[in-house]
């Protein structure tokens, strides 16, 4: 008993004090800090900005035709005026996008699962998973039209071709970084290699998980757009070599602005996905 | 205050001859030779010598992650099986998860155990008054001071109800401060639960404030050099840091420790 109450007290002056208050303190911001805050973002949306008003002032000084370039005002207008259109290729773009990347992360968490597990597996994948990624998408993509046809299909394929390698090497890595000590702790609980898996080896990997889903996530809208552009029945892909062949330059640059925005979303998206996953990181990431 | 593990639960380990070596590329490294070691059931044992002469291949020995080439390791006069996980491990590195709370990284051997969660959480929750964490159940490693993470760390290893307890280095990182509190505070739990407890370090005081018995390795490939007997009253407190028989063994300790030291950068 005198123990116990020994040890508290020795702790509550002691210890816990010298830690500056424990962890359940919340951090109240500042108003000033709040708006340091927020003008992280500030460049961000000025540079953008200030390219989009030069752009305009020196179209319309300069006349230019606007079937070689149209000023943005313009481009946005005529979005508007089609944007029945337009939404309804960008609706097609994203079903694609969706079930592609959707299928890639699961592709490669299955993948990289396995090939960390049986190093056979992976002795003999890794050098063909390389190769894979020399396979060049302008040839590729074409091809895939002839033996898939206009549908979904091929567009599929060629977002899963394209970004699963990054997500599998990203995993990779994250496992292969678990602790050698971390490994032999829980073997000493008795943990089974399974065990092993899923309690330190998955969940030390979740930062580079995530590192790799936000490189991939960009190459997913390339790789959806590229299918597209070489034969497809809707898709922002095929309404830009659409619009570009009837000289509608304006609606070419929309479409590209509509593939900028869908990046930017599906990033924040991952962003967000991340937060929600790993509290703990960007905690421990914001103290130290 | 009913302690959750309860009684006094101990088991000796033997390792009679036991050798070891390890392939480096192509070099054979021996690193123990034909070592005699013994704890008694609830005895407090430290293994001290100079780093990197293979005291923690030792505990791998002990915990079954490694087998010996020669020799035999038994733990309650029984050869070493790794199925039965017969000891509790407590690495140089507190590894805490960071992705999980304090509590749950207490309760995770347990949970590798097949303990449901909602007991495991009950037997964790009756602990974390004895270890002064009270009140940091959900709190996430990262906001803990060294200190606290040591006694999570250790926490981690009481609660595995092991009758035997490896503690590899578990204070080398902190500052002396912190580091004499966590000495008392270990004695404090041994005494509370009487395990049997192998205790690798680098520091003379410390396993001299600490031990029943040191054993001093040679350098590599580490022998027995000598066993030493602590015959301070016990319980200790910090003050037999000034008594005289504790000086006296620290002199022998610190004579035989260095002859060594002297041999292994000698070697190397």
């Amino acid at each position: 008993m005198s123990i116990i109450s020994n040890i508290r007290t020795r702790s509550a002056t002691g210890v816990v004090a010298a830690d500056g208050g424990g962890a359940e303190v919340e951090w109240v911001p500042s108003r000033g800090e709040r708006w340091r805050e927020a003008m992280v973002f500030l460049p961000g949306l000025l540079l953008p900005i200030a390219i989009l008003v030069i752009w305009q002032l020196y179209v319309s000084a300069a006349n230019v035709d606007p079937t070689v370039l149209p000023t943005p005002i313009r481009i946005v207008t005529q979005l508007y005026e089609q944007r029945s259109i337009a939404w309804e290729n960008t609706a097609q773009t994203l079903e694609e996008m969706v079930v592609g990347f959707g299928l890639s992360v699961i592709v490669a968490l299955v993948i990289a699962f396995v090939m960390d597990n049986l190093r056979w597996v992976r002795n003999a994948l890794y050098p063909t998973l390389i190769a894979s990624q020399t396979i060049p998408v302008i040839a590729i993509a074409p091809l895939m039209i002839i033996w898939f046809g206009f549908g979904l299909l091929p567009k599929v394929l060629l977002i899963i071709l394209v970004t699963f390698f990054p997500i599998v090497v990203a995993l990779l890595d994250g496992f292969a970084a678990t602790e050698r000590e971390a490994m032999d702790l829980l073997k000493t609980m008795g943990s089974s290699r399974l065990q092993t898996f899923r309690l330190v080896r998955f969940p030390g990997a979740l930062p580079n998980f995530f590192t790799g889903l936000r490189i991939s996530a960009t190459y997913a809208v390339l790789a959806a757009i590229f299918a597209e552009y070489v034969g497809a029945y809707h898709g922002l892909g095929i309404w830009m070599s659409q619009a570009k062949s009837s000289f509608r330059t304006d609606l070419v640059f929309g479409a590209i602005g509509i593939c900028a925005l869908i990046s930017i979303a599906l990033f924040a998206l991952i962003a967000i996905i991340s937060r929600f996953v790993m509290p703990w990181h960007y905690a421990a990431r914001r103290k130290g | 205050m009913e302690a959750a593990t309860a009684g006094r639960i101990s088991t000796g380990v033997e390792l009679h001859g036991v050798s070891k070596t390890f392939r480096n590329g192509r070099r054979a490294v021996q690193v123990l030779k034909d070592i005699q070691f013994t704890a008694e059931p609830g005895e407090f044992v430290s293994v001290i010598g100079p780093s990197g002469c293979g005291k923690s291949t030792l505990f791998k020995l002990v915990a079954g992650l490694e087998r010996a080439d020669t020799g035999t390791t038994e733990i309650g006069g029984k050869p070493v099986d790794p199925a039965d996980n017969p000891v509790a491990y407590m690495p140089q590195k507190d590894l805490l998860l960071p992705w999980r709370s304090v509590i749950r990284n207490v309760t995770m051997p347990l949970e590798i155990g097949g303990v449901g969660k909602s007991e495991a959480m009950e037997r964790a929750r009756k602990l974390f008054p004895v270890f002064g964490l009270e009140g940091f159940e959900d709190a996430y490693p990262f906001t803990l001071s060294g200190g606290m993470r040591q006694r999570a760390a250790l926490m981690r290893t009481v609660i595995q109800e092991r009758p035997l307890m490896l503690l590899d280095e578990p204070f080398g990182a902190l500052d002396s401060l912190t580091r004499t509190e966590m000495q008392e505070f270990l004695l404090d739990i041994w005494d509370r639960f009487g395990h049997t407890i192998v205790f690798i370090t680098h520091d003379i005081r410390e396993s001299i404030y600490l031990s029943d018995t040191i054993y001093v390795m040679t350098a590599r490939p580490a022998r027995v050099r000598m066993k030493v007997s602590v015959d301070l009253p016990r319980p200790r407190n910090i003050d037999v840091i000034t008594t005289p028989r504790f000086t006296e063994l620290e002199a022998e300790l610190l004579h035989a420790l260095r002859e060594e030291n002297r041999q292994q950068e000698a070697t190397f």
